[in-house]
Parts: structure tokens; sequence; C-alpha cells
């Protein structure tokens, strides 16, 4: 292995790096020429626009750091310290905190697309797994970010979600206490949450990397779910994708900016407005919207600890997502009966959503129960089952058949899709 | 990324002219470049002094309780401030001194370094004009180097009475705040 | 292909999500007033001179209980007032000023560098001095009350008497939008209660809506530079998304 690397970059600043180091024939390699599906819809945007929102998520937050100050007597005059004083305070903070909600906006839809497409079958099972760590991560430290502006939604928040895991018998009350490191939620809470929150995104580019790593191992999924078989059927993903990325990405900053100018609090409680005040709870204690599912699952049974369990095994339930589902179709553009039932997994975790909003009571304890039952009847039994059963429609012969259909199945003329960057 | 595979397929026609393609590409990447920039400027400006730090109130400070020959600090704008009470003899020492001897000779002169009328005063920036440290000599009992002024004991530097510098490393005088008498027994130091 | 189709299911998701977020509101019982609000509008404003009459309410009225520890004087330059104007204001309260020489704590005029005066040394001389209830920091109240300003609008201006049959307890008032109806503090504002310089009739009403746009610009000073930010930031990414989208049908001309 050792020895220099053999560079083609004619430019010999880039060659020598290159011929030390071969970053650029990396980058080249893997983002320039890589051969990448030529039938992607605009749902497969969201992963770059994902790796858009981290970056904008640790830059806001890096300069954020710098005038926070996580002390609980300090802490919230510090966050109207940058909201009034630091030049463009109120910018960078307002966008990390849309920021959050944009990121589990772009997640979520991402991960939906990888359910209606089938992106967490074989070969991919590795990178679906990576997915839901990165889901985990970001779950944690959105949770800890929550808790830093010392609020009262951010100390109850925290009082509440820490304690779901005194449900677990015996040991729960010690994971309570070692990860208050006290007796209550205080001063040394905010500081490891602190720590940890300013941690997790840097682990979180780690997974990250090993996602795009296994992608870039077994190429991306597409609409059609099916494999690439010829060179006929992808394009090098510079320009093609590179483009198609950043038109997504101005819409995607669009709405953003919409919500960041014009709403900044539109998705936020206004209790965090009030200092905490670990004496009086607020009338309503909700989650930021991101956890309303997870909240109304959790809520859903009267048992403290199977409502604990179930939470968290409707994440946990993701990991095991590839050896559920036992079609070996991955799209449901050609599985008619998921087809009918992936709308309604949509719309369950939706109004598990909007039960999570509302207190539990009336239809909302109906509607969280329907919600968590079908849920979970997707994926454990639905999915199992319908692969059995489900007649798939036939399968096109290639990416570029489907795509190119107008011009006949047959091999293109030469140049066409081939060599697409030789025609003018 | 990857620019040499971008030119191939950036869409030069056959004989190599730029074509509307080009142009407008082109565009796109320039508006890009400006989104990026305007984008880091409120980054870089949030590092600035912030409206609070720069609102920061002048500082009142009462002379009575400095005895001759001694100095105090106080702080202004989290820097040291030295106000020390000068005796006769010092004073006269220190108008006596001549451009031509000192290393630094903007301000060079005492009058230039002190209010007229209360030449026994003499306010100055703490800061050791060689790399930052806070020289000694406020009190008589402090090290106050060669020339009676203030000896920085980070690496020598010494400066007499005037704060002036009169042996290095240091290369310039201990400079003036801005203050005023706001009574003869009072300075507003701001 | 079927692009816009799918952006319109990715626009779809993005409603649903932001779903539960409108219900919440939807929870509120208690009709609020439904004032016009001219700093509400997507691109709207403060009325200057309706915030500076509001601190004039506030620092005559309110400012009998409530702090607003997170202002300070210099800050009144986002209603107006120039820099002479500020010093002056300033200087007719009196702030604590620090420790003197001798370690005692001083008094005197505020600089426009001090913040508000509070009207009491702590949260629990606060609390003791108010019956038992504690006179919310008035900063931030706009934003951290569902319903913002018509909120702060309608308790101002919901006091009277209660219906027939509904009792209020000793040491409290009636009032239509307070939550639970009985509110320790007592009427704050009447018709008249602040004389105004600039000739405006000094109603409940005027005098209540005064006070929220004031209390409105406390909570959210960045507002102005925020939406004309704004409005800048859109324009030039609805260009960005035009242009990257024109050059992406020229790159993809190619492909099909």
């Amino acid at each position: 292995m050792a020895g220099l690397h053999k560079s083609d970059f004619a430019n010999p600043v880039i060659n020598w790096i290159d011929t030390r180091l071969p970053v650029f024939t990396m980058m080249q390699k893997e983002y320039g020429v890589f051969p990448t599906p030529r039938n992607f819809n605009y749902f497969w945007n969201f992963g770059a626009l994902a790796m858009v929102n981290l970056v904008i998520m640790i830059a806001t937050g890096i300069f954020l750091a710098m005038n926070y100050q996580p002390n609980t007597e300090l802490a919230f005059a510090s966050v109207q310290h940058i909201m009034r004083d630091v030049n463009f305070g109120w910018l960078l903070r307002y966008v990390h905190q849309n920021g959050a909600s944009m990121f589990f906006i772009v997640t979520y839809v991402h991960i939906a697309r990888g359910l209606y497409y089938g992106s967490y079958k074989s070969p991919r099972e590795l990178l679906w797994i990576f997915g839901v760590v990165i889901l985990l991560l970001m779950m944690a430290t959105a949770f800890m970010g929550y808790v830093l502006p010392w609020g009262q939604m951010s100390y109850w928040g925290a009082t509440v979600i820490t304690n779901l895991f005194s449900a677990f018998p015996w040991i729960g009350p010690k994971i309570v206490t070692l990860l208050w490191g006290g007796f209550s939620v205080d001063q040394p809470t905010l500081n490891r949450f602190f720590s940890l929150h300013y941690l997790l995104p840097f682990v979180l580019v780690a997974v990250i990397f090993l996602h795009i790593a296994a992608l870039h191992i077994t190429g991306s999924n597409n609409p059609l779910g099916i494999d690439v078989k010829t060179p006929q059927d992808t394009l090098p993903f510079h320009p093609y994708y590179t483009i198609k990325d950043s038109v997504g990405i101005c819409v995607y900053l669009i709405v953003f900016a919409i919500l960041v100018f014009f709403a900044p609090n539109y998705l936020g409680d206004p209790n965090n407005f009030i200092e905490a005040n670990p004496l009086v709870t607020p009338a309503d204690i909700v989650p930021e919207w991101y956890f309303l599912p997870f909240y109304a699952i959790l809520r859903s049974v009267p048992d403290k600890l199977l409502g604990v369990c179930l939470m968290f095994g409707s994440i946990l339930v993701l990991f095991v997502l590839p050896w559920l589902d036992t079609s070996p179709v991955r799209s449901a553009r050609f599985r008619p009966i998921y087809r009918l039932f992936f709308p309604l997994l949509i719309i369950s975790v939706v109004v598990l959503g909007m039960c999570g909003a509302h207190k539990p009571e009336g239809i909302w304890v109906t509607l969280s129960r329907l919600g968590t039952f079908y849920y979970f009847f997707h994926f454990l039994v639905l999915l199992p089952v319908l692969g059995k059963l489900e007649k798939p429609l036939p399968l096109p012969e290639s990416i570029s058949q489907a795509v190119l259909g107008g011009r006949g199945g047959g091999p293109l003329p030469s140049g066409a899709a081939a060599k697409p960057m030789e025609k003018a | 990324m990857a620019d040499t595979h971008g030119a191939a397929v950036s869409g030069h026609g056959p004989g190599g002219e730029v074509t509307k393609r080009d142009m407008i590409k082109l565009v796109a990447t320039a508006g890009a470049a400006i989104g990026v920039g305007a984008l880091a400027w409120p980054f870089i400006d949030s590092m600035n002094p912030s409206a609070d730090v720069l609102a920061l109130s002048s500082v009142e400070t009462d002379l009575k309780p400095i005895a001759e020959g001694s100095g105090i600090t106080v702080v202004w704008q989290g820097k040291p401030i030295f106000v020390r009470n000068r005796t006769p003899a010092e004073i006269k020492e220190a108008q006596a001194v001549q451009l031509s001897q000192l290393i630094d000779r903007t301000d060079g002169l005492d009058k230039q370094r002190v209010k007229a009328g209360h030449e026994q005063w003499i306010v100055l920036i703490g800061i050791c004009t060689h790399l930052g440290c806070v020289p000694l000599g406020n009190k008589p009992s402090d090290p106050r180097g060669e020339y009676g002024g203030w000896f920085c004991p980070c690496h020598g530097s010494q400066y007499d009475t005037s704060g002036r510098v009169r042996h290095g490393p240091a290369p310039l005088n201990l400079p003036v705040p801005p203050y005023a008498f706001t009574s003869d027994t009072k300075i507003k130091i701001g | 292909m079927r692009s816009p189709r799918s952006l319109l299911g990715g626009l779809l998701a993005v409603l649903c999500l932001a779903g539960p977020i409108s219900a919440r509101a939807a929870e509120e019982h208690i009709p609020l007033p439904n004032e016009h609000w001219s700093f509400e509008s997507a691109l709207g404003g403060f009325d200057l001179a309706s915030a500076q009459r509001g601190f004039q309410v506030y620092s005559q009225v309110c400012a009998n209980c409530h702090s607003m520890k997170f202002l300070h004087y210099r800050d009144l330059s986002g209603i107006g007032l120039n820099a002479e104007q500020i010093k002056a204001v300033a200087a007719t309260f009196t702030v604590p000023l620090g420790l003197n020489d001798e370690g005692q704590p001083v008094e005197g005029p505020a600089l426009p560098s001090s913040r508000f005066r509070s009207p009491f040394p702590n949260d629990k001389a606060a609390t003791a001095a108010n019956n038992g209830a504690l006179p919310p920091d008035l900063s931030l109240i706009v934003n951290a009350r569902e319903g913002g300003p018509n909120y702060v609008f309608g308790v101002l201006t919901g006091y009277g008497n209660p219906p027939a049959g509904v009792a209020v307890a000793e040491g409290t008032y009636y009032n239509r939008v307070f939550p639970g109806h009985q509110i320790k503090m007592p009427q704050p504002l009447q018709d008249g209660t602040v004389t105004y310089t600039d000739g405006t009739p000094n109603t409940l009403n005027q005098q209540a809506r005064d006070v929220v746009t004031f209390l409105y610009w406390a909570a959210n000073p960045e507002m102005v530079e925020r939406k004309a930010m704004g409005v800048k930031a859109v324009l030039f990414l609805v260009f960005m998304t035009g242009l990257t989208y024109v050059v992406k049908k020229k790159v993809w001309a190619d492909a099909h």
C-alpha cells in the first residue's frame, strides 16, 4: 500500500498534495464522477439538505457558545444578552433554534423516503442502521440543547424526560440521579448537558461519515428500487446532482429564512420565555413538535414502564426493519398493497403528533392508542406478512429503459447516456 | 468540487467559444459566493464587542485617599488604570526630561501627559507596551526601576514618573486614557 | 418527470408536521380581543409614538411593581429616542451604581448603560410586598403568554364586575381574560391614568394599546432589523432558486 499516489490533476499545487494524500482524487471519485442512478426525484435531495443543516447548526452553535453561560443563575440572562446585545446574536440564535426544527423536518422526510422506496433493504441494511443511530444522536442532541436556555419548558422538559428512566425497576432511580448529578435537575445537569450538546454533533459527523461511506459502497437506491445494471443507468454526481441538490438547497433555505425572519417563535413555546422555576410547573408541558409522536406513544398506555418501553421501542424497531420487511421488492411503486398502507403509517405518526400536543383525555386517548397500535402493527405484523402475500407489479428491466423508454429499451445511441458529458 | 470535471461538461461549444450556459453558470456561482460571503459577516461581527460592552460607563475615582508618592489601580473597560499622586521632586524631574532622552517621543513632554493645573496627578493605562503585563510601582515599596516610575516584571521595561518608557524592550510610552477632572479631588475616566 | 408532484408531496409533509402546533393553539378557551397591531403583519414595524407613550405608561404605572430587568436605558434608541433624550430619561431614575471605594453600595441617577430600575431588590421582596403574588418581569411578557399582545391587552382591559354567581376571593379581582378570572393585580389602568404630553386622548384602550406596543418592542427589539433582513434574504434566495433551476434544466438537457 505504501508509495505515492499517481495523481492526474494538472494544477501543480493540487497535484503535489494529491500525490502525497489523494484527497482530491477521492473527492473526484466520490463526488465528481461518482455513478449515481439517473432517475432520482426531488426526495433524494433531503440527505444533502440534512448535511447543510448540520453544518449550519454546528457553525451557529459554536458562535452561540462564545456568549452562552451554562450556569443556572446566568443561562437565561446570557441568552437574552445574545438576543439583545451581541452583534447579530438574534440571528445566530434564531437560526440555531429554528435550525433544529428544520433538521427534523428534513430528516423525517429523508426517513419517509427511505421507507417508501425500500432504501433499507439488502444490501443497504448497515447504511440504514447508521441512519437510525444518527436519528437517536440527533434526538439526544436536540433534547439537551433545548434545556440550555433554561426557560420553564427547558427545565420541566428535562425533568420529565430524565424521569422516564425511573420507570425501570431498581436501576431506574439510580440512573436518574446519575443523569442529574444531584436530586433534581440543577446546575450539574445543565453543565453536563451543555458539554454533551457541544460534543454530540461531532459524534454525529463521524456517524454521518460512516453513513455516507456505506452509501458509496452500495450505491444509492432509486425511485424504481431496482439495481443499477449498466453505465446507462447512471449519471456522474457532478454536475447532475450537485446542481439538482443546489436547487433543493435554495428552496429549503427559503423555507428556513421565512421561519427565522418572519416567524422565529412560531414553533416555540411561550413558557420558554419564562425563566426556569423549580417550584412551579407550567400548566401544559409539551415537548418540541418533533418529539410529539413519541410523547403520545409514551402516554398512550396507563402503565409507566410499558409506556417508556413502547416509546423507546418505536425507534428501536427501526433497527430491525430490514429483516421485518420480507418483500423482495424495494420500491413501493411496485407493491400495490404496501402502497395503500404506507399513507396509513404517515397518518398514524401525524395523528400521534397531534395527540402529543393535547392533554391525554377524551378522544385523544383513543386516537393515541389507535396510532400506537397501527405504528407497531405496521412494522411488526404488516411488513413481515405482506411480503409473503403481496404480488408485486412487474419490475422494469433497467433504470435507463424506464427513464428513457421513449427511445426504446435497446442500447442507447453511443454518447447519449454513457458519456453525456461530451455532449454539448 | 471537482472542477476539472466541471470544465469538461460546462458546455463549451465545439469551437471552444463561451456559450450562454457558461455565462449563467458563472452568475449562479457568483451568486452562491455572494450568499456565503454575506452569511459569514454576522458570524465574524458577533465576535466584536457587544452593545453592552460598548456602552460600558465611565468610571469615577476619588483622589483624596491617594497619599503623595503612591498610586492606585482602578479598572476601566477591563483594563488597569494607574492613578498616581506625584511628589514635587518627581514632578520637577519629570518636567526636566528632554525629548532627546526618550525612546518614544510622541506625547513625550510631561505637560502633554497631565492636565494643566493638576500636575501632581498622572493617569495611565497600566499595560506594558511590550507584551501586555501590568508593571509594578504604585506602592512606594514596589520596585520602580531606575527612573522611579514603573517597572515591568515580565521583561524588565522601565517607565519614569510620567509613564514614559526609558528602558526597553517596551517600544512605547504608557498611554493616557481619556479622563477629566470633575472636581479638584475627583476624576472621571472614559 | 414527476418532480412537481414530488415537491408538492414534500411541502405537504412539512404542513402535516406543522399541524400539531396549530392544534395546540386551538386549545385556548377564553376568547381574546382581536386588536390590529402594526407589528404583527409580515412586514409591519412599530408605531414609535405609541411605543414612547407606552414607555411613559410603563414608567409611571407598571414600573411601581414590575421590573424589566433585561432592558437598559440605552435600548430606548429602538423606540426613537436620541442619545440626549436617553441621557435625560435615564437621569430621572435612581438606580444602584455598584460599590463605592469603602465597599458600600451607592445609588445615583441612572446612566444610559444602566439597567431599567427594578422596583424591588429581589423576587422575595417583590412577592412579600404584593400580597404573596410575584409581579412578573415584563421584559419578555408578550412572548411569554399564549396570545401575545392580544392577551396582555385583554388583561389590561379585562377588569370589571364579576358576572352574577361568580365569587371573587379576598384580595383578588375579576378579570375576563386572566386564566381562572381571579387576578391579584388591582386594575392598573383606567381612563385618564396617565397624562400624555402629545395630546393623545388617554382612554383606557389607548393606554393599554400603547403599553402593549412598548412591551412588544421590549420583547422583540430586533424585529424591524430582522424583517428588513428577511426581505432581502428571501428575495435573494428566490432569485438564486430561479437561477439554479435554469442551470439545472440546461445541465439535465443532456441526460434526457
